[in-house]
C-alpha cells in the first residue's frame, strides 16, 4: 500500500481538511525550481563587506562582473564590450555592453562601475595595489569610463575578473557608495537572478528569482565568463548544517544538488542510482599548518624546519578525506597543482620518508628546551579538527611539548589575531585551508606574503620573497611568471612560511535528473537543467 | 489572585534585568570575535580591526551595555551583526517552527506518557510496569539525535512515509505542516515521555495508596473511574509541574532536533548565533527564552488553582 496514495485519497474526500485544505507533500518538485544545499549558511549578503566564499557564490547569481574568469583562469569580457590600453600602459578605457540593466530597470552606467570599483578596491589586495597607483577613475560617457594609473598594471583584467574573494561585483552607484566596512541593505543587482529579500531567512533559506531582463553574452558559459543562461525561475538555497540530513534529503529527492557532501557519506550516495557524484572543484584546497613566526618556538627557523621534515602529508590527508585516494595528493609546493605556476622547486623537505630522529636532532640544535607549542584547533570544522589531532601526535613524536587548545573556529578567528606570546593569550600554530583558486597565483594568496607584522596571521618576515611576489605583477610573459614563482616556492619552503599539509578535493552530488553541472571553484548555475 | 498575578508579573522585571546583565557580561568575557568571522579567512588584520570598530566592539563594556539596555527599554532588541536584520525579525521568522515543534511534542508526550504512568502504577510490579519503566530508562538514555537519525532512516529513507527534513508553515495546510513534525516530535518527545511517565507513576502510586481510593473501590467504582477521575486528578499538580519544568528540556532538545531535521527554528538560530558570536542575536534569544520560561512557570502556578481547589493565592 502506497501511503501517499492513501493520503491523496483521504485528501480528496476531505477527511483531513481541518484547516484550509490539505496540500500534498511536494516531493516531486517543479522543473523550474532548483533546491540547492550550499557549503555554508548565507549569513550576510554583501560580497565586499563579508568575504566568505558562500557570500561570493550567492553573489555571482545576483551581481555581474566586468570580466569573468574561465576554466583556464583567464579573465574574459563579461559586462565589458571592449577595453583600450594606452601604449604606455597607464590609461585603461573601458566600454560597457549595450542593454545592461539593474534589477530595478535602471541602466548600468559608467558611474555605477566607478562606485563599485571604488568600494571593492578598499577591501581587495589587488584593488589596494591599483588604488595606490591610481591617478584618476572617471566616466567618459554613460557607457565608458577611464582609469589612469601612475605606473602600468598588466594584471588589470585579472584583478577585475578574478574569482577569489572579494570579486568586483557591479552594483548601482547608490548601493556601491556604502562604506566598505558597513553592510549594504539594498540588494538590487546586475546579474541573472534577483535576490528575494522577503524569503531570506539566514540560517534556513535564501531564494533567487530569474531576472527576465538579463541579457547574457553570446559566448558559451564557462565559469564566471560567457552567457549566463539560467534555466530556473527560482533557485532556493536551503541551509542544512547536518550532513547526514542533507544526504537523506538528496536520496529522498527533497533537494536537487548538494555542494559539499562529507567524504564519509559519498559511498552511500554513489550507490544510489538516482544520484550523481563528481569532484566539485578541480582546483581543490590546500591544507595549512600555520606557524607563528613572531614568538618561540617557531620564531626559530630550525624549529620550523624540524616540524616540516617530520610532517607527513599522507597522514593529514587521510585524516581529512578518508581512504579515497582520488581525493588527495602530495603537495611539495605552495601553488595549486595543475595550474600554470605550480612548482616543486625546493619541495624536497616534504618528500620521501619522514625522519623523526633527524627532526629531534634539529630541534636540539635549535636549542628547543620544551617550550609549550600552543596549538589552537577549531573543533567545529571536521577537516581542521582532523588536522589538529595529527599535529598533536606529530609534535609529541618529535619531542615537543604540546599545549592543545581545543576550541571553536570563532575563537580561533579571534586568538590568531593576537600578537601576544603563546602563554599570554597568543598562539604557536593553527590549522586552516586555502582554496586552490586562491593559490593559483599571488592574487589573493595572502598566506604566502612575508611582510612581517603586516602579513597574514603568523607574520612571517622575508624581504626576498616579498620582492619576488611584487615582481610577478610586472611580469610580461608566462615564462617570466613561472620563473619568479619557482623562486618564491623555493624561498617559501626554506623560510617555512607555512607548511602545506597536502592538496585535497571535495565532491558534489546531485539528482540524476539534473544536467549541465560542471566543476569549478564555485557552483555554476548557468546551463544547469532539470528534467 | 489579582495581587498575586501583579506581584508575579512585576517580579519578572528584576529577573529579566539580571538575565540581561548576566548574558551580556558572559558574552563580553567569552572568547571569539565576530569581526574576524565577518571578515573571512582572506581578510587582513587591519580589515578585521576596521570591521570591529564599525560594529562598535572596540568600545568599553559600560558604554555597550548602556546602549543595549537603553534600546531594550524601548522594546528594541537591536540588529544582528551578520545579517543586518533586526533581531526581532529574525526571532519572528523562527518562532512558528519552534512553537509548532514544541506543541506537537508536548501533545504527543502527554498523550503517551500520562496513560503509561497510570498503567505502570496500576500494575505496579507486573511485567507491564517493568516494560514501561524500561522504556523510560531507554528514553532517558538515548540521545535525541540518535533517535532522530534512526527515525529518519526507517520512516523517510527506507519506507518513504515521511520527509527527511524541513518545515512547512501551518498556513499551507494541516497535513504538510504535521508531516514535517511527526519524526522530530517523536525524537524530541522520547525523553519527555520518560520524564512525565516516571513522575506520573510515582505520584499515582502515592495517591492509589490513599484511603479515599480504597473507599472508592469498596463502593464498587470501576477501575478506570478510580484511576482517571479520582486518582489522576489528585496526582495532577506534580505532573503539571514536571511538564512545566520539561519546557526547558524541550528548548534544549529543540536545538539538536532542529539541526537533525533541518527545521528553521529558534534552536538553530541560537546555535548559528553562538558559532558566529552574533552578540545582539544571542542576547535577544536568551532573553526571549528566559521570558518564556518565567511565563510558563506563572501559567503552571495559576493552573494549580484549577487542579486543586485548596490552593489559593
Amino acid at each position: 500500500m502506497d501511503r501517499r496514495k492513501v493520503l491523496k485519497g483521504l485528501a480528496t474526500t476531505g477527511t483531513l481538511t481541518a484547516t484550509g485544505g490539505l496540500a500534498m507533500p511536494a516531493l516531486a518538485q517543479s522543473a523550474r525550481v532548483l533546491k540547492f544545499v550550499p557549503q555554508a549558511n548565507l549569513a550576510n549578503f554583501d560580497p565586499i563587506w563579508g568575504t566568505q566564499y558562500v557570500v561570493r557564490n550567492a553573489s555571482q547569481l545576483v551581481w555581474d562582473t566586468l570580466y569573468g574568469m574561465d576554466s583556464k583562469l583567464q579573465a574574459k569580457r563579461q559586462m565589458i564590450e571592449s577595453e583600450d590600453v594606452s601604449s604606455d600602459g597607464l590609461t585603461w578605457t573601458f566600454k560597457l555592453r549595450d542593454g545592461l540593466k539593474f534589477h530595478d530597470g535602471e541602466k548600468v552606467l559608467a558611474k555605477d562601475c566607478i562606485a563599485s570599483i571604488a568600494r571593492w578596491s578598499v577591501r581587495d589586495a589587488m584593488g589596494q595595489m591599483l588604488r595606490a597607483i591610481q591617478k584618476e577613475l572617471v566616466a567618459v560617457d554613460d557607457r565608458t569610463f577611464k582609469w589612469v594609473l601612475a605606473s602600468p598594471y598588466p594584471k588589470m583584467m585579472l584583478a577585475l575578473g578574478k574569482v577569489g574573494t572579494p570579486c568586483c561585483f557591479i552594483m548601482p552607484e547608490r548601493i556601491a557608495k556604502t562604506d566598505p566596512f558597513k553592510q549594504i541593505e539594498d540588494y538590487v543587482g546586475s546579474g541573472p537572478m534577483k535576490f528575494v529579500r522577503a524569503d531570506w531567512k539566514p540560517g534556513a533559506i535564501a531564494a533567487f528569482e530569474l531576472n527576465k531582463d538579463y541579457v547574457p553574452r553570446a559566448e558559451p558559459s564557462e565559469w564566471m565568463s560567457g552567457g549566463k543562461v539560467i534555466n530556473f525561475d527560482r533557485i532556493e538555497w536551503i541551509i542544512m548544517p547536518d550532513p547526514a540530513t542533507a544526504s537523506g534529503a538528496l536520496q529522498n529527492g527533497e533537494i536537487d544538488w548538494w555542494e559539499s557532501p562529507l567524504p564519509d557519506l559519498v559511498p552511500v550516495l554513489k550507490r544510489n542510482k538516482n544520484i550523481k557524484v563528481d569532484i566539485a572543484d578541480p582546483l581543490g584546497n590546500i591544507g595549512s599548518f600555520r606557524l607563528n613566526h613572531m614568538h618561540a618556538p617557531f620564531n626559530n627557523l630550525k624549529v620550523r624546519r624540524a616540524v616540516q621534515m617530520a610532517l607527513s602529508q599522507e597522514d593529514y590527508m587521510r585524516a581529512v578525506v578518508g581512504s579515497d585516494d582520488a581525493l588527495w595528493k602530495q603537495l611539495p609546493g605552495f601553488f595549486t597543482p595543475g595550474t600554470s605556476l605550480y612548482s616543486e622547486e625546493g619541495g624536497e623537505p616534504l618528500k620521501g620518508k619522514r625522519d623523526y630522529d633527524a627532526a629531534k636532532k634539529l630541534l636540539a640544535e635549535a636549542g628547543y628546551k620544551g617550550e609549550p607549542v600552543t596549538c589552537v584547533v577549531g573543533q567545529d570544522i571536521p577537516q581542521i579538527k582532523a588536522m589538529g589531532e595529527i599535529t598533536a601526535d606529530l609534535l609529541k613524536k618529535i619531542g615537543m611539548n604540546v599545549d592543545f587548545v581545543a576550541t571553536d573556529w570563532g575563537t580561533v578567528g579571534q586568538r590568531r589575531a593576537s600578537k601576544s606570546p603563546p602563554g599570554q593569550g597568543g598562539w604557536s600554530m593553527f590549522h586552516t585551508w586555502h582554496a586552490g583558486s586562491d593559490c593559483a597565483s599571488p592574487v589573493g594568496y595572502i598566506a604566502l606574503r612575508t611582510n612581517g607584522d603586516k602579513a597574514w596571521f603568523g607574520w612571517p618576515d622575508n624581504a626576498e620573497i616579498e620582492k619576488d611576489l611584487a615582481a610577478w605583477y610586472d611580469a610580461k610573459t608566462l615564462d617570466d611568471e613561472k620563473a619568479i614563482m619557482a623562486r618564491v616556492n623555493k624561498a617559501s619552503m626554506e623560510n617555512v612560511t607555512y607548511i602545506p599539509t597536502g592538496f585535497y578535493l571535495g565532491y558534489q552530488a546531485w539528482r540524476a535528473n539534473l544536467s549541465g553541472i560542471t566543476n569549478g571553484p564555485l557552483p555554476w548555475f548557468s546551463g544547469v537543467k532539470k528534467a | 489572585m489579582f495581587g498575586f498575578l501583579l506581584r508575579r508579573v512585576l517580579s519578572t522585571i528584576p529577573v529579566m534585568a539580571i538575565v540581561a546583565l548576566f548574558v551580556f557580561s558572559l558574552l563580553y568575557i567569552a572568547p571569539g570575535d565576530p569581526a574576524a568571522v565577518i571578515a573571512g579567512d582572506q581578510a587582513s588584520p587591519a580589515d578585521v580591526e576596521r570591521i570591529r570598530e564599525s560594529l562598535g566592539l572596540d568600545r568599553p563594556f559600560v558604554v555597550r551595555f548602556g546602549e543595549w539596555g537603553w534600546q531594550l527599554l524601548h522594546g528594541n532588541l537591536g540588529t544582528s551583526m551578520f545579517t543586518g536584520l533586526p533581531v526581532v525579525e529574525l526571532i519572528r521568522q523562527r518562532l512558528e517552527p519552534t512553537l509548532s515543534l514544541m506543541a506537537v511534542t508536548l501533545v504527543f508526550a502527554i498523550v503517551a506518557a500520562v496513560p503509561m504512568g497510570v498503567l505502570a502504577a496500576w500494575k505496579v510490579g507486573s511485567w507491564l510496569d517493568r516494560l514501561l519503566m524500561a522504556f523510560c530508562v531507554f528514553g532517558f538514555s538515548i540521545p535525541v539525535f540518535v533517535v532522530g537519525y534512526l527515525l529518519a532512516y526507517v520512516f523517510a529513507l527506507e519506507l518513504d512515509w515521511l520527509p527527511v527534513q524541513g518545515y512547512t508553515p501551518i498556513a499551507k495546510g494541516l497535513w504538510p505542516w504535521l508531516e514535517n513534525l511527526i519524526l522530530p516530535a517523536i525524537a524530541l518527545g522520547f525523553v519527555y515521555i520518560a520524564l512525565i511517565a516516571r513522575i506520573t507513576r510515582a505520584t499515582m502510586l502515592e495517591v492509589l495508596s490513599q484511603d479515599y481510593v480504597r473507599t472508592a473501590r469498596a463502593k464498587g467504582l470501576g477501575e478506570s473511574t478510580i484511576l482517571f477521575l479520582h486518582a489522576l486528578k489528585n496526582a495532577a499538580v506534580p505532573i503539571v509541574t514536571v511538564i512545566g519544568i520539561g519546557v526547558a528540556l524541550l528548548i534544549g532538545g529543540a536545538v539538536v532536533t532542529e539541526s537533525v531535521f533541518a527545521i528553521p527554528g529558534l534552536g538553530r538560530l541560537t546555535i548559528d548565533a553562538i558559532v558566529r558570536r552574533d552578540y545582539p542575536l544571542i542576547q535577544g534569544i536568551v532573553l526571549m527564552f528566559s521570558f518564556v520560561y518565567v511565563l510558563v512557570n506563572l501559567v503552571i502556578d495559576l493552573s494549580y488553582m484549577a487542579l486543586d481547589p485548596r490552593i489559593r493565592y
